[in-house]
């Protein structure tokens, strides 16, 4: 009663995929890397972010969302996704305020390590220099919004994970912003410093107190490596 | 796509300038952490207008201008293009210089909301106090700009500072002619 | 007698407006939330209506109103307010008793919108996007509403204005204080239907041009009685047969949707008109439901026993809302004609009845997807496919969306058969097109026309002989230039939902591509990031552009950030939102040189301007540079 297995290539590479599972997800079994920056492995997709886009069958599909199928030919280490790719990291750049040097997720920022792996020297878009405010109201944890890239991995784990919805998006477009289920901060809500929506969060938006520095600059989890090299030291193993 | 500017025998040395605009100088300070390679950048390199010799202004067109520190007020803006219109290459270095770094703090807070807080409303003011107004202090940009956005700008050398190592690559590189690209260990923005 | 409602189409739709923006003065916020949460059975899916009612109700949807619906809901704050926040018509704040919208787009711009909007203002003596101290009146502009053969327009509440000019304007004032001084009015009336005591408060018909869709005899019910003389799976082979194409502009084949629809498993199919005519410059949709509503309704008919679906949506733009009475009176007579309801026409088990949702000022939900998440009572955010509307749809069930003018021409098509219409038109593009026509022509309004006519056919119809360029299908369609006057409006060639936008040669080409852009800011959803930032950053490069500021790198870097949004956005607003910059760099580029800058690099911000707030915080003048 075995289905018949899925196999798909991608960049020349043959994978085989179990059913149910995303592009994004067989790759990763597989040890071949996707940048990707609002997918999480452990929450449902949400296509926020659209840096895991690559040419599936030729048209630009974002891999978080997109199943596997049998037969699909995909592009995905390629010049021009990488580009595109990149200008949406210097998109989020600008978008919000991103002082790397005395931002505390420094290092340990996956939108930081993209800009890296992806060759973004410095983002070259005009910066937009948001206000949006800090919420310190929360024992634990801080708020601050002008570092929120909008991905929504802290809505759904707050939804999902923790059971809590303390997160939701507010506005549209270029004013769309984090919001809480509170009218005076986050210190209102049922949020949790050990709660997963405050240990998703790509960058520096979701910070907790007191915790910043226990392992210095410089030995951080993007300076000993690449982001992705985690998931292509599986593909190591699977060749072997 | 560009010539080599050094490595000719007897040919003059290729130039360079620097400036620290709104910065702290530690840019500056990262370019002296070079240790014993100083010793070969002097072979490389002549300087010119720069806080290290102290020369002031340009007579001549000069190779390669680091910039440090991004653009807080008419003076910066001033020496910035002075830089541009006297420089070949021009190089935004460190995060200052890219994105205004520190001083762009107050990019999200109106410039009267940001002289009176600190002038007219500070908590440590003793009196009734006053912005600053002596002619000779320059006036302020609405908010602290990046080089780039003032001036074109030819490379970016991040990082707050960026390393010694990689000043001395990105600068070794521009002056042997090549396209100056880091290492993902020299590529910070930190 | 207030009885529960449910979702259920058949009872929900016999709810009226009326009935929750009577004032009940005694009773406090959460009560009255309860009231309206009750009315829609506390049915969270219908959280639009509820906010609409709601928002009509106060005047805005306060915090203390925002916690009832939470709790009355079983809701989180959050989630209402992610839902709230994000349609144009819901405010969260308290706004004006007479909401003056006057809509924005080119057009409305060249007929005058721009001398309206200062009357107003001087009238009122507030500026644009204010309230008057009074809480009486706001004045905002809109994205297009609908009206672009009678521009300048505007909405004020539900009511719609055209063709204003600004000596209407003090008359339009007067009369809407004399209104609110009457004591026993509703604080925030939804739509007013006797708003004919105010000047210019008219729609006029707009169908110029009848083709074969739209003449001849029409009766109400032939499509329905045709298709009840078959097998539903006829009635698909028939729309297969007659190669009918969605009119929306997408041109999906409609009998293929169908199909798919109709074998897709689910507890329930869902019949579903999209109404939601937000794209600039097209108001064909508005024509058909103000002109025929029958004929559209009897195609969703035709659709529902195709696919045996029991329920249809008619999914009506916020700004169409001056139709709701009129299409509940159509919908009341089918009822009562056996046209809709139970057993229909007689026929044992079939089963449909039709509600309408009142969208909410937000273009991005004429995306089929986002129109399903709006639908379900949330924000219009695009779904990711797969899975298809046709197999998840509204409600997760299977869902067939299709355009009014598709419904339209279904119902005729099973009326005359399926040849009749694929000999209109041309072979991939059978039958006929509605054209939705304004800007510098004589004749503006809705033309049907064969597929294949070419541009310059159309544009001798309508009266246009010196067009410097067309707007063929909205800003998310394409800038045509004189030498492509002879291509075809079709599917194969220039593909469009039938937004005609023409612009004479005294026309600034490159500060219409600069409104679209700013069109696009507005409407991005926000979901996805290269849409959402990108689009700013595009409308930010263009007016570097328009202002000559820009330079030859400046151009380049444009025009590269334009394809990374096409091709990295999640939805189609995305997607297309870089196409009036891309396609006049394409079609116009002699006039983005024109507008270079001389400078080999130029700053977006001048010296000056980045200087004023110290010269005037300092009150000296900015040293002269030394050379």
């Amino acid at each position: 009663m075995a289905a018949e297995p899925i196999r798909f290539t991608i960049d020349d590479v043959e994978i085989t995929a179990l059913e149910g599972q995303s592009i994004i997800e067989a790759c990763d079994a597989a040890g071949i890397y996707i940048p990707r920056l609002c997918h999480h492995p452990e929450l449902e997709p949400s296509g926020n972010c659209r840096v895991c886009t690559c040419k599936v069958n030729g048209r630009n599909s974002a891999t978080c969302v997109t199943p596997a199928a049998h037969g699909m030919s995909i592009e995905n280490n390629t010049k021009e996704l990488n580009d595109d790719r990149r200008m949406i990291i210097e998109m989020l750049f600008v978008e919000g305020n991103h002082p790397c040097p005395y931002c505390v997720a420094s290092g340990n920022c996956e939108l930081q390590a993209l800009g890296y792996r992806l060759g973004m020297q410095a983002p070259k878009e005009v910066y937009q220099w948001p206000d949006r405010g800090i919420d310190a109201t929360h024992p634990d944890i801080y708020l601050d919004h002008d570092r929120c890239i909008l991905c929504s991995r802290c809505i759904r784990a707050s939804r999902m994970e923790d059971g809590k919805t303390v997160f939701g998006f507010s506005g549209r477009g270029i004013t769309m912003r984090l919001n809480i289920d509170a009218t005076g901060g986050l210190g209102e809500t049922q949020m949790a410093a050990i709660d997963k929506a405050a240990r998703v969060c790509p960058v520096a938006c979701i910070v907790i107190k007191r915790d910043s520095y226990r392992v210095p600059n410089g030995q951080r989890r993007f300076d000993l490596a690449p982001i992705g090299s985690d998931i292509e030291a599986r593909r190591k193993q699977v060749k072997s | 796509m560009m010539a080599a500017l050094a490595g000719v025998p007897d040919a003059p040395k290729p130039t360079l300038a620097t400036c620290s605009l709104t910065g702290c100088f530690g840019c500056h300070m990262s370019l002296l952490d070079i240790d014993e390679r100083l010793l070969e950048l002097v072979d490389l390199v002549d300087l010119d207008r720069s806080p290290f010799d102290d020369k002031k202004t340009f007579d001549r067109l000069v190779d390669v201008g680091f910039i440090e520190g991004g653009c807080s007020n008419e003076y910066n803006v001033a020496e910035l293009r002075d830089f541009r219109k006297n420089c070949r290459i021009l190089v935004s270095v460190g995060a200052c210089a890219i994105n205004g770094g520190v001083p762009a703090m107050r990019n999200s807070i109106s410039l009267r909301d940001c002289l009176e807080s600190v002038y007219l409303n500070g908590a440590s003011l003793d009196g009734p106090g006053m912005i600053p107004n002596d002619p000779d202090l320059p006036l302020l940009l609405d908010r602290v700009y990046p080089s780039h956005e003032i001036v074109r700008i030819d490379y970016f050398l991040p990082g707050c500072p960026p390393s010694g190592d990689a000043m001395w690559e990105g600068l070794k590189a521009l002056l042997t002619g090549e396209e100056p690209e880091l290492p993902y260990q020299l590529c910070k923005y930190e | 007698m207030r009885e529960a409602k449910s979702s259920d189409s058949r009872n929900s739709d016999q709810y009226h407006w009326k009935r929750v923006t009577r004032p009940h003065r005694h009773l406090t916020t959460a009560t009255e939330v309860k009231r309206v949460i009750d009315l829609f059975g506390g049915d969270r899916s219908r959280l639009l209506d509820i906010a609409e009612a709601v928002q009509h109700r106060f005047g805005s949807i306060s915090d203390e109103a925002v916690k009832a619906l939470a709790d009355g809901l079983g809701m989180h704050a959050v989630e209402v307010e992610d839902m709230v926040s994000f349609y144009a018509f819901l405010d969260r704040e308290p706004r004006g008793r007479f909401r003056v919208r006057l809509s924005k787009t080119p057009i409305s711009l060249m007929k005058g919108a721009g001398d309206v909007a200062r009357a107003f203002e001087s009238a009122l003596a507030i500026s644009i996007g204010s309230t008057t101290p009074d809480g009486k009146f706001t004045l905002e502009w809109t994205s297009d509403i609908g009206m672009a053969d009678q521009e300048p327009a505007a909405l004020i509440n539900r009511m719609v204005l055209t063709e204003l000019t600004p000596a209407d304007v003090p008359d339009i004032i007067a009369s809407l204080r004399h209104r609110s001084n009457k004591g026993d009015e509703p604080p925030f009336p939804l739509h007013p239907v006797d708003g004919s005591m105010l000047p210019k408060a008219v729609v006029k018909p707009s169908l110029v041009k009848a083709g074969p869709l739209l003449s001849g005899p029409l009766g109400r019910d032939d499509g329905l009685r045709a298709a009840l003389s078959m097998e539903p799976g006829e009635v698909v082979a028939v729309i297969t047969a007659s190669k009918l194409r969605g009119r929306g502009g997408a041109g999906f084949p409609t009998g293929m949707k169908w199909r798919l629809t109709a074998k897709a498993v689910g507890s329930d199919h869902y019949v579903v008109c999209n109404a939601d005519e937000g794209e600039p410059g097209t108001f064909k949709d508005r024509v058909l439901l103000s002109e025929f509503p029958d004929l559209v309704i009897d195609g969703m008919t035709v659709a529902g026993y195709a696919l045996g679906a029991k329920h249809g949506l008619i999914y009506l733009r916020g700004e169409y809302a001056y139709l709701w009475d009129m299409l509940q009176d159509v919908l009341a007579n089918r009822r009562s004609a056996g046209l809709l309801g139970t057993n229909i026409l007689g026929r044992k088990g079939f089963d449909f009845d039709i509600r309408i949702q009142l969208g909410a000022g937000a273009y991005i939900c004429g995306e089929e997807s986002s129109l399903l998440e709006s639908l379900e009572g949330k924000r219009g955010t695009p779904r990711d496919r797969p899975p298809f509307p046709t197999e998840r749809g509204y409600l997760h069930q299977p869902t067939a969306i299709d355009n009014v003018e598709t419904f339209a021409c279904a119902a005729r098509i099973l009326a005359q058969g399926a040849a009749w219409f694929s000999g209109l038109g041309t072979a991939e593009s059978t039958g006929t097109k509605l054209m939705s026509v304004a800007g510098d022509c004589s004749r503006p309004g809705v033309y049907e026309v064969p597929f294949g006519i070419t541009v310059n056919e159309l544009l001798d119809m309508v009266g246009a002989p010196d067009a410097a360029f067309v707007q063929i299908g909205g800003p998310s369609g394409q800038s045509v230039a004189p030498k492509d006057f002879g291509r075809r409006i079709a599917y194969e060639d220039l593909s469009t939902g039938g937004s005609t936008m023409i612009f004479g040669p005294t026309r600034d080409i490159l500060d219409i591509a600069l409104q679209f852009a700013a069109f696009f800011v507005d409407e991005s959803c926000g979901w996805c990031a290269p849409c959402r930032v990108g689009t700013t950053l595009l409308k930010q490069g263009m007016e570097k552009i328009v202002a000559g500021r820009a330079t030859l790198d400046d151009l380049k870097a444009t025009e590269a950030l334009g394809h990374t949004v096409a091709r990295m956005s999640r939805c189609g607003l995305g997607q297309m939102a870089p196409n009036p910059i891309l396609s006049t760099m394409r079609n116009f580029p002699e006039l983005y040189e024109a507008r270079l800058s001389p400078e080999p690099f130029s700053p977006r911000v001048s010296l000056e301007d980045a200087l004023r707030a110290a010269v005037l915080i300092q009150g000296r003048a900015s040293v002269p540079e030394e050379a």
